[in-house]
């Protein structure tokens, strides 16, 4: 290759690479101006919404840690559907694989008798497996029914979100309701079987906050789902898949293979947050326990273009986003819903930007609209 | 059980059988046409949400209604415009609707509960019994003392089912489902079939919203629909995509949904969550054992269509 061929290809990547930033941008340009017409429009205080979200958000270590402990399932849902999305496996079920991985890490963590024999360092991995194999399994019957039958995974993974919904709610109202009865939700985890915050660990690095270990696993997670995609024979095969399914059936890959493996991923990663979630942050499982990562994670996936490292950051972004939304519903009066708005505008803004028809019109808009000034000029 | 309890058990059902019907006929037209509205949740929710609102502050329960079927309107005009127009993935722009609607209603009703509008008394539909009909024993009592919404939903029934099965543009509605590109030999618009098609499915979406908030009951909670746009979805599906296997399909589910009250009240062993997952399990089963001969649902379900 000649040195100005191989530049070329490096600008074109890099081109590339700033045309998906400059979307992802121009996406999130877009919806901080919806929601700020949004606050204008129901009466709010937009500077003192703007600086109260930005303060929730990071106003200091202990908030910067609620803000980390925030993104941290919506990092594992985010790379979980990002996964299964990269195949072309529509998992709408991280919901479902949330919950699930959460009531396997509740029931062994209760009831297991060596829970307190075993002590946090051999009792967390064992517990957190457990609650990745759930959401695994849980994900395995939507692969299953795809490969067996053709039952498309859309619309089961959406049916086994609701089986799931109504198995928590028999769960923690019968076999799993906390010995006391003194309300529907399942035992509080012992200290055995919960995450150690971060700034205990390690004072000398930590402020005091709630950041557990959890995003460190999340993190690493980040590191593992990189190399699972770049770097392995079955991530390669993720991409063939993806890119066009039958090419890659005719050129001898085992498609099926590789979406079932994909699913598995990915619910294995919404299993895990919901463990995380558990023994980092709540602690025990309410009735109608329903926080919604599962969803959120398609905004966090796409927003991150499905790489790990981009859903790292969205993930960081909509965990701000909920915090900072959270302390302006305090201070300046408007619903924390407002964090989901701002999220789902800039998904469908960047949905708008990935149109591939952009590239024809811009041009002739452009052209036209010289044309009008040269024709105005003229006159 | 007595057999008034069997009455308000079959009123409970149908009452709750209504928004599943309409929004599932809605989106069955919507299927039909090759496109899959995830968005129905987000829809119905806004629907509701609207109708609430918008009844409050004219003090008019129809123009509630007519705002929850344009709320459901405008969310379908942004759906079209990102699925059919930029291609992007249904699913996913379906999700984002859903998302979207829970966070607008969210904000907007944390603003309506601050203003002093939420003093006003909400007008509803109230019950409308039609005379003679309504003094059948069971039957009466169930389905002819219902809400004008109710009669709405019962009337949209026969017009989808003859507009799919009897008209030409129903047909071509149809062939934009299967065969896009013969649809568009045929001088068929698709993406313009398929726009209108999610106009009427959002329409039909705002109005079972509508039901939900100032109909049956009168109130607007958070998240109210609560997945009864996905249970829509299973509808249409065990339906077979057909209009009158969702009223069955709708009519069922309403039960399931009605029985877990009593169920409860009765004291019996079976928990009534695993009635509640009956209709998603129902789903699965007849989507996994989805004999070839009776295959209903449409070729391009979900399939964006581009001109080639």
């Amino acid at each position: 290759m000649t040195k100005v061929g191989r530049s070329s290809a490096f600008f074109s990547v890099a081109a590339a690479f700033a045309g998906a930033i400059g979307r992802v941008i121009a996406a999130l340009v877009l919806s901080a101006i919806v929601s700020i017409l949004l606050i204008q429009g129901v009466g709010g205080n937009v500077p003192l919404a703007l600086s109260s979200l930005w303060d929730g958000a990071f106003g200091s270590p202990y908030k910067l840690g609620n803000t980390l402990v925030a993104s941290t399932p919506l990092l594992l849902t985010g790379l979980g559907v990002a996964i299964a999305f990269r195949c072309q496996m529509w998992n709408i079920g991280g919901e479902g694989q949330f919950l699930v991985g959460c009531l396997a890490c509740s029931a062994l963590a209760v009831n297991c008798p060596l829970t307190n024999k075993l002590g946090l360092p051999l009792l967390m991995p064992i517990i957190l497996a457990a609650s990745a194999a759930a959401g695994a399994a849980w994900a395995s019957i939507a692969a299953f029914l795809k490969t067996w039958r053709a039952v498309p995974e859309v619309i089961s993974t959406i049916m086994l979100n609701s089986i799931a919904v109504e198995l928590l709610s028999y769960l923690v109202n019968g076999p799993m309701e906390r010995s006391d009865h003194s309300q529907p939700a399942t035992e509080m985890l012992q200290p055995a079987a919960t995450l150690p915050y971060l700034y205990q660990l390690f004072p000398k690095l930590f402020a005091p906050s709630p950041l557990h270990v959890g995003f460190i696993i999340a993190l690493v997670m980040v590191g593992v789902v990189y190399v699972l995609i770049a770097m392995t024979p079955s991530g390669f095969a993720m991409k063939l898949v993806g890119a066009n399914m039958d090419a890659a059936r005719l050129s001898g890959v085992a498609v099926n293979r590789v979406l079932i493996t994909s699913m598995l991923w990915s619910g294995a990663l919404c299993g895990l947050a919901g463990g995380v979630e558990l023994t980092g942050r709540v602690g025990f499982i309410p009735e109608g326990y329903l926080p919604g990562y599962g969803y959120q994670a398609i905004a966090v996936a796409l927003l991150g273009r499905l790489s790990p490292i981009g859903v790292l950051l969205s993930a960081l972004f909509i965990g701000a986003l909920s915090v900072g939304c959270q302390n302006m519903e305090r201070t300046a009066g408007i619903a924390h819903e407002m964090g989901l708005m701002i999220q789902a505008v800039a998904l469908l803004a960047l949905l708008a930007t990935q149109w591939t028809g952009w590239s024809n019109v811009l041009p002739e808009l452009l052209r036209r609209f010289s044309a009008n000034n040269a024709a105005i000029e003229h006159q | 059980m007595t057999l008034s309890d069997f009455v308000g058990l079959g009123t409970t059902s149908v009452g709750m059988a209504v928004p599943l019907l309409l929004a599932s006929l809605g989106e069955t037209i919507v299927e039909k046409a090759g496109v899959i509205n995830v968005g129905i949740e987000g829809m119905m929710l806004c629907g509701a949400f609207a109708g609430y609102a918008v009844s409050q502050l004219t003090q008019n329960a129809f123009i509630g209604l007519a705002a929850a079927v344009g709320a459901g309107i405008f969310l379908s005009l942004v759906f079209s415009l990102l699925a059919l127009y930029f291609k992007a993935n249904q699913v996913v722009v379906g999700t984002a609707v859903n998302i979207l609607a829970l966070g607008l209603t969210g904000v907007l009703f944390a603003a309506l509960a601050h203003s002093t509008i939420s003093a006003r008394p909400v007008p509803s539909f109230g019950i409308v019994s039609i005379p003679l009909v309504s003094q059948l024993p069971f039957i009466g009592k169930c389905l002819f003392s219902q809400d004008l919404i109710a009669y709405i939903a019962l009337l949209f029934l026969p017009i989808t089912a003859f507009f799919l099965d009897k008209t030409i543009i129903g047909l071509r509605l149809r062939a934009c489902g299967e065969y896009p590109e013969a649809a568009d030999a045929a001088g068929v618009n698709v993406v313009r079939m398929r726009m209108l098609a999610l106009i009427f499915g959002g329409a039909m979406a705002g109005a079972a919203g509508a039901h939900m908030s100032i109909a049956y009951t009168v109130s607007f909670v958070q998240g109210m629909t609560n997945g009864n746009g996905f249970i829509a979805l299973a509808v249409v599906i065990v339906g077979r995509w057909k209009p009158l296997g969702a009223l069955a399909a709708a009519l069922l589910f309403g039960l399931a949904n009605a029985m877990q009250f009593d169920l409860q009240a009765l004291g019996t062993h079976i928990p009534y969550q695993l009635v509640l997952a009956l209709p998603y399990l129902a789903t699965l089963l007849a989507l996994t054992f989805n004999n070839k001969k009776f295959v209903a649902a449409p070729a391009m379900l979900g399939a964006a269509y581009e001109r080639s």
